[in-house]
């Protein structure tokens, strides 16, 4: 049977690294799924995990104890996920002249009568990939904490460290960036 | 074409999507490696760390006295000649008369 998390984390602390080891595996499912809404490729996904570990590992000093581990951890993970968009700014002026076929054919369906466009469609999830691929860093990771993740604005000033004010301020402008692009790939498909 | 319309489908598909919490083959395993590998490398950090702060202050000392040998006037009664000195102290026991004999 494993030790509880707290021991595990006094004993990484007293100099045992390997019970850091439980920590990776029991965590690391919830880390994977959070970069992998931010990264695509599995090579840049593992590197933000990897790096994940290895900031934990460094900042375990600083972590308190009143506070669930993964609520530190997962804060780490977020800052790490958008620090890597910042880096990777790479799709965010691609034109929409590349949607696939599906894609197409589901935003057709949506122009003729929205209610027929089915949100579970895998286009749509890809569509919605693209979309977010071209939002600036902050307004991408607002959306995706607010909108998609549906958390509070609380919530996210105290993941990424913003203040509630500056929270709403890049909502209201992540809402605009993203209409924008909405409106521009429907004018490069429709017009 | 209604892109409020568009947008809240859009973030609703987003929302459908289950998240992908596939983990790579022992992946723990490899961040405890590095984490093992990156103390190694921290020990000779800290070692050749020390080796260039202790070479630093090497230098810094011999700086020092070297500007304190050829800026300070050098007093009155030192010879200027140190091997001839050093010479003369080492041979005056046998320079020195023996008395002893004397009558």
């Amino acid at each position: 049977m494993e030790k509880p998390e707290a021991e595990l984390i006094t004993a990484v602390l007293k100099g045992d690294s390997a019970s850091f080891e439980p920590l990776i595996r029991k965590y690391s499912p919830r880390v994977f799924a959070t970069a992998r809404r931010y990264a695509r490729r599995d090579s840049e996904v593992e590197d933000i995990v990897q790096e994940v570990w290895l900031k934990a590992f460094d900042k375990l000093k600083t972590f308190r104890s009143e506070a669930p581990f993964e609520h530190w951890l997962m804060r780490m993970t977020v800052r790490i996920c958008y620090d890597f968009l910042r880096g990777h700014q790479r799709n965010r002026e691609a034109s929409f002249s590349e949607i696939s076929e599906p894609e197409e054919d589901w935003l057709d369906r949506f122009v003729a009568d929205p209610s027929s466009a089915a949100e579970d469609a895998e286009a749509a999830k890809l569509l919605i990939g693209r979309v977010l691929e071209r939002l600036s860093p902050p307004a991408r990771l607002v959306i995706q904490l607010l909108e998609i993740e549906d958390r509070s604005v609380k919530e996210i000033a105290k993941i990424t460290g913003w203040s509630m004010p500056l929270v709403k301020v890049r909502a209201f402008r992540a809402r605009a960036e993203m209409r924008k692009i909405l409106t521009r790939m429907t004018q490069e498909k429709y017009l | 074409m209604n892109t409020a319309a568009l947008h809240e489908k859009l973030i609703s598909a987003a929302r459908r999507q289950d998240p992908d919490k596939r983990v790579p083959y022992a992946f723990e395993k490899r961040i405890m490696a590095l984490i093992a590998s990156r103390a190694v490398a921290d020990r000779w950090v800290v070692w050749s760390s020390g080796l260039w702060r202790a070479a630093v202050s090497c230098v810094a000392v011999a700086v020092v006295f070297g500007a304190a040998v050829l800026l300070l006037p050098s007093s009155a009664n030192s010879s200027k000649d140190l091997s001839q000195d050093f010479e003369n102290t080492l041979l005056a026991s046998v320079d020195q008369p023996d008395n002893s004999s004397m009558p």
